[in-house]
């Protein structure tokens, strides 16, 4: 025993000397929590890499300042304002620190600063407005939304609005979250319904009218609900996408419409994705069933099949591996896409994609009131945001989709390789909600899915 | 049992024993129910809480949905696939992954401690860009697309096998590493041949880590979606991606709570199961007396060689797949382009923050669900680790082991879901907390520390805490002196491991990272959902740069904490 005992103790004393570990890892922890809990708060943990990415000698004081505070709140008690403003990022800082009107600084050039603050530091002429008389307001959105920082930051300065920015994943998880969440909504605003699930939250009764004037130029065309509780920002047609070059170089004259799709010259040549797992995939479904009518589409897919049509679980695997026009380990120069997919795929000034404008079905992105909103009044200036010029503009860029405003000018490349459908099919939403389960239901036993 | 047994033996002239004893209970009790009482608030409470949604029709619990769910054969049939895929990609996976535990954990060769972290590079790899890599290479267009295996079982089973052969071998290798071979040698002097003592005696004393390293193969295996969903091409369905259907896309509560039961049922069956295998080989593994006496290279040895190169070489061209595609410029040719691209915000500011800053964040949750992973998990070793004389306080002992695992084996869908209606109010409104992702991490982790380190602890000689304890070492104290030590490289393996887990982790943390705070994973997966070379080159990179980092931080971890060392004798 005694050895034992002799043996052990020299060998502790050195553990204890050399690491001091659950001290350390304490120690560690804390740090760690406190990076964590704080770095939502535009400045502080993150702030090194912010302000490196910020404009030059500025240090953005003003939104440290707020943000820190904010941070403190959070990681210490999780009052219901605190938490809310937690996860997302701040979008603004304080109305303050967005006072700077565009800068040099122009905030979308300060990549770094994305990690937390949205807002430009403050340049030399600090000169406060109206502090946060219109609140904060929270914008549940989809994992695709994506805009210019200096527009949100124009928009809290003129509004008085401090835009939180929460994503919660694809369209149909927010919907289905903001279903869930009715009694105690994630925000005040949402953003990214589409006609597809446009139903599923209105009769869930989560969303309250509010008809915005600057509707009327455009939105108005899409409005789904007689008491515009959704209203229209945006759109994408998703259509075939056909790899030029692989039928320029097979001499083979590309498809045109959903019959061509069947017939013995391209057999083998189009993969989809299944509509029970990818939105793009029950997009095309509801486009045939659209063209060939409730009766007639099982009979157009049994065609598809025995053509040779292959089904990917989603847009990723389609169109990064199985489409000749995305991968060199391609097979299938026929993909369903995005009518805005081609301009991605210039190459010396052309196209080498497109979309068949002819297989097209129309994605109508809405936005809505949140109904239990904590500051309805600063929702509805966020709607009206997103039906605003300046928004409208930028939505081709920042999300791949199209402007439901008219007059608004497209990009060059878009006008170019991205037109719309004339003529794309769309479904009631009603429809959609009380049949989608039968209707994949149904479209997986005749593929044998 | 331990120190109580040698203070009270000693008889009751040394009554502060009793005090440090009671102090010792009460403290042990604190360990385990710490622990568990985060299991019930962060997981059983949201998930039960998604349950009762499904199951409750106006305040009446309503259970005909089980008949109605499980009267469609499609359903039937999910959960036979289910546990086929899950137990096969486990089987496969100790079936390669022991000989490769053999050859990186017991015998010494240049370029040991690379290879280990290269074979658990994987781990840290995205699921959408491991099933996308598979894809490449078996689609028909693809380099091995003659092999016919695209859309197959087979392919979900290699894919598995990839990214969980690394938790097989570090497992298992953990145990091996401290294994006594005096009684191997002793069965071979006695004329059993190799393949009988390896069987007899071996095979037996790593018993524990074994059906440890199955069971987390199965769990993940059985709830893995991604690699699932896209090489099963939405036709091969589990009960997760089915779970994820239901929710996700009907947001059907009633057929998605009773898959989830299911779901539930199937894996408290398994863990009972191996609790009972584990009760049964439980012999106390003894630790190695670091007296290694030179063994010529056996058959043993180059079988394991054998099938460990095979293994490897299939790693790398994997890896190789994704790095040479990652490599591939926009504009045709190789180059360094796309990982150049990772310090911009990407084509029109898609990724919201450059890759770099995105790195932070995921080193940052990492480290913290590492941390706190490590600390639960030890401390929940040195409980799980006693054996408490009483019949009932083993079995709860055994209880609480099993429960831990539980977080492994539930949907990410169920749990994010639950999350959101539960932890809705204060105290527990932690819906849109930064804290959230490293809690999720942690819990996914915390069963692989306690996998890694309990074997250990358990194995320590009591003798020597007896001696420390008896010497007049208060039970802190003799954990310090003898426990820690001993341990020290399994908790540093563990460590690096739950690490980069934690790194990977992409199930939950997609659930919960915001867009404007995503971790690589994150940003990998929003990557590589757009068109465009650019992008998928970038996503691709970023996946190699994650994975080289991992290997980095492994291979850092251990060198720090000694794993790769052996322990001086005792």
């Amino acid at each position: 025993m005694n050895t034992h005992h002799r043996q052990i103790r020299p060998r502790a004393k050195a553990v204890r000397r050399r690491v001091g570990w659950p001290a350390a890892a304490l120690a560690v922890t804390a740090v760690l929590l406190a990076g964590c809990g704080s770095s939502d708060g535009s400045g502080s943990s993150a702030g090194s890499g912010s302000s490196a990415g910020s404009g030059a000698g500025t240090t953005g004081a003003p939104v440290t300042s707020n943000g820190a505070g904010t941070a403190g709140d959070q990681a210490g008690t999780s009052a219901a304002a605190g938490a809310d403003a937690s996860a997302a990022s701040t979008v603004g800082g304080s109305s303050s620190a967005a006072a700077g009107s565009g800068g040099g600084a122009t905030a979308s050039a300060g990549p770094a600063s994305a990690v937390s603050s949205v807002s430009s530091p403050a340049p030399e002429s600090v000169a406060p407005v109206a502090p946060g008389s219109a609140g904060e307001v929270t914008l549940v959105t989809h994992d695709s939304f994506n805009m210019n920082k200096k527009l949100i930051a124009d928009f809290e300065k003129q509004s008085g609005v401090k835009l939180t920015v929460l994503a919660q994943g694809d369209a149909g998880a927010m919907t289905n979250k903001l279903v869930l969440t009715k009694d105690n909504p994630l925000g005040d605003v949402v953003f990214g319904i589409d006609n597809t699930f446009a139903s599923r939250a209105l009769d869930a009764d989560v969303l309250q009218p509010y008809a915005s004037a600057a509707a009327a130029n455009g939105a108005d065309k899409y409005a789904i609900d007689d008491s515009n509780r959704l209203t229209a920002v945006d759109y994408g047609d998703v259509c075939v996408n056909v790899d030029h070059t692989w039928f320029t170089n097979k001499k083979l004259a590309e498809p045109k419409s959903y019959d061509d799709l069947t017939k013995p010259e391209y057999k083998d040549l189009l993969v989809v994705q299944s509509p029970a797992t990818s939105s793009p995939g029950l997009a095309f479904l509801l486009g045939t069933m659209s063209a060939k009518g409730s009766d007639g589409w099982q009979d157009y897919w049994r065609q598809l099949k025995a053509n040779g049509v292959k089904v990917d679980a989603g847009w990723e695997d389609a169109y990064t591996v199985d489409f000749t026009g995305g991968s060199e380990t391609g097979t299938r120069p026929l993909v369903v896409s995005y009518a805005s997919s081609p301009p991605s795929t210039v190459k010396d000034g052309k196209a080498t994609t497109g979309a068949l404008l002819n297989t097209c079905f129309r994605q109508v992105e809405y936005t809505g009131v949140l109904a239990g909103a904590k500051n309805p009044d600063g929702a509805k200036k966020v709607v009206d945001f997103l039906l605003s010029k300046e928004f409208q503009q930028a939505l081709p860029e920042q999300m791949y989709v199209y402007p439901v405003t008219a007059g608004v000018q497209l990009p060059a490349e878009w006008a170019k390789f991205a037109p719309v459908a004339d003529k794309p099919a769309t479904v009631d939403p009603q429809q959609i909600a009380e049949n989608r389960q039968a209707w994949i239901g149904e479209w997986s036993d005749l593929m044998g899915q | 049992m331990t120190v109580a047994s040698s203070v009270s033996a000693a008889g009751p002239r040394e009554r502060p024993g009793d005090g440090w004893r009671w102090l010792r209970r009460v403290g042990l009790v604190l360990l385990a129910a710490i622990p568990t009482a985060a299991l019930l608030v962060f997981f059983c409470y949201p998930v039960l809480t998604l349950l009762g949604r499904g199951l409750f029709v106006d305040g009446r619990l309503d259970l005909s949905a089980f008949g109605d769910v499980f009267a469609r054969p499609r359903m039937r049939s999910l959960v036979a696939f289910t546990i086929w895929q899950a137990a096969a990609s486990a089987v496969l996976c100790l079936l390669l992954g022991i000989p490769g535990a053999y050859l990186l954990y017991r015998k010494r060769f240049p370029g040991r401690a690379v290879l280990r972290a290269v074979l658990t590079m994987p781990l840290v790899l995205p699921t959408v860009v491991v099933a996308l890599a598979f894809k490449i290479l078996l689609t028909p267009g693809g380099p091995l697309g003659s092999w016919g295996l695209d859309e197959t079982v087979a392919a979900i089973l290699a894919a598995h096998v990839f990214l969980n052969y690394g938790m097989v071998v570090r497992t298992v290798g953990s145990s091996w590493a401290v294994l006594d071979d005096r009684p191997l040698a002793a069965a071979r002097s006695l004329g059993a041949t190799p393949l009988r003592a390896f069987l007899t005696v071996t095979l037996p004393a790593l018993g524990p880590a074994i059906t440890g390293a199955f069971t987390m193969v199965f769990l993940f295996c059985a709830t893995s979606f991604g690699i699932v969903l896209i090489l099963g091409a939405g036709r091969l369905n589990t009960l997760e991606t089915e779970i994820y259907r239901q929710t996700q896309e009907f947001l059907d509560l009633r057929t998605a709570a009773v898959l989830s039961i299911a779901q539930l049922v199937l894996v408290t069956l398994l863990l009972v199961v191996v609790a009972a295998l584990r009760r049964r080989t439980d012999t106390t593994q003894r630790l190695d007396s670091g007296v290694r006496r030179p063994t010529r290279f056996g058959l043993g040895d180059a079988v394991a060689a054998v099938v460990t190169t095979l293994v490897a070489l299939a790693f790398l061209g994997v890896l190789g797949t994704l790095v040479l595609r990652s490599l591939r410029e926009p504009g045709g040719g190789f180059g360094l382009a796309n990982y150049a691209a990772l310090g911009t915000v990407g084509q029109d500011n898609l990724m919201l923050v450059p890759a770099t800053t995105a790195l932070a964040n995921s080193l940052r949750a990492a480290a913290l669900a590492a941390v706190l992973a490590v600390i639960v998990g030890v401390a929940l070793s040195v409980v799980l680790a006693r054996r408490p004389r009483s019949r009932a306080a083993r079995r709860l002992l055994g209880a609480v082991d099993g429960f831990m695992m539980l977080p492994l084996g539930v949907s990410a869908v169920t749990v994010g879901f639950g999350f959101l209606i539960a932890l809705d109010s204060p105290p527990l409104d932690l819906r849109s907390s930064p804290l959230l992702v490293p809690i999720a991490q942690a819990l996914v982790a915390l069963p692989l520390v306690v996998r890694m380190v309990l074997p250990v602890l358990r194995g320590i000689d009591d003798r020597l805490r007896q001696a420390a304890a008896s010497a007049g070492a208060p039970p802190l104290r003799v954990w310090w002196t003898v426990d820690l030590p001993i341990a020290r490289r399994a908790f540093g393996g563990a460590a690096a491991f739950a690490f980069a887990v934690a790194l990977g982790e992409f199930g939950a943390t997609s659930f919960l990272a915001t867009p404007q705070r995503p971790t690589l994973p994150v940003l990998i997966a929003r990557l590589i959902g757009r068109p465009g070379e650019l992008n998928t080159g970038m996503a691709l990179a970023a996946a190699v740069l994650l994975a080289l980092l991992c290997a980095l931080v492994l291979l850092v971890v251990e060198a720090v904490s000694g794993a790769n060392a052996r322990i001086g004798g005792f």
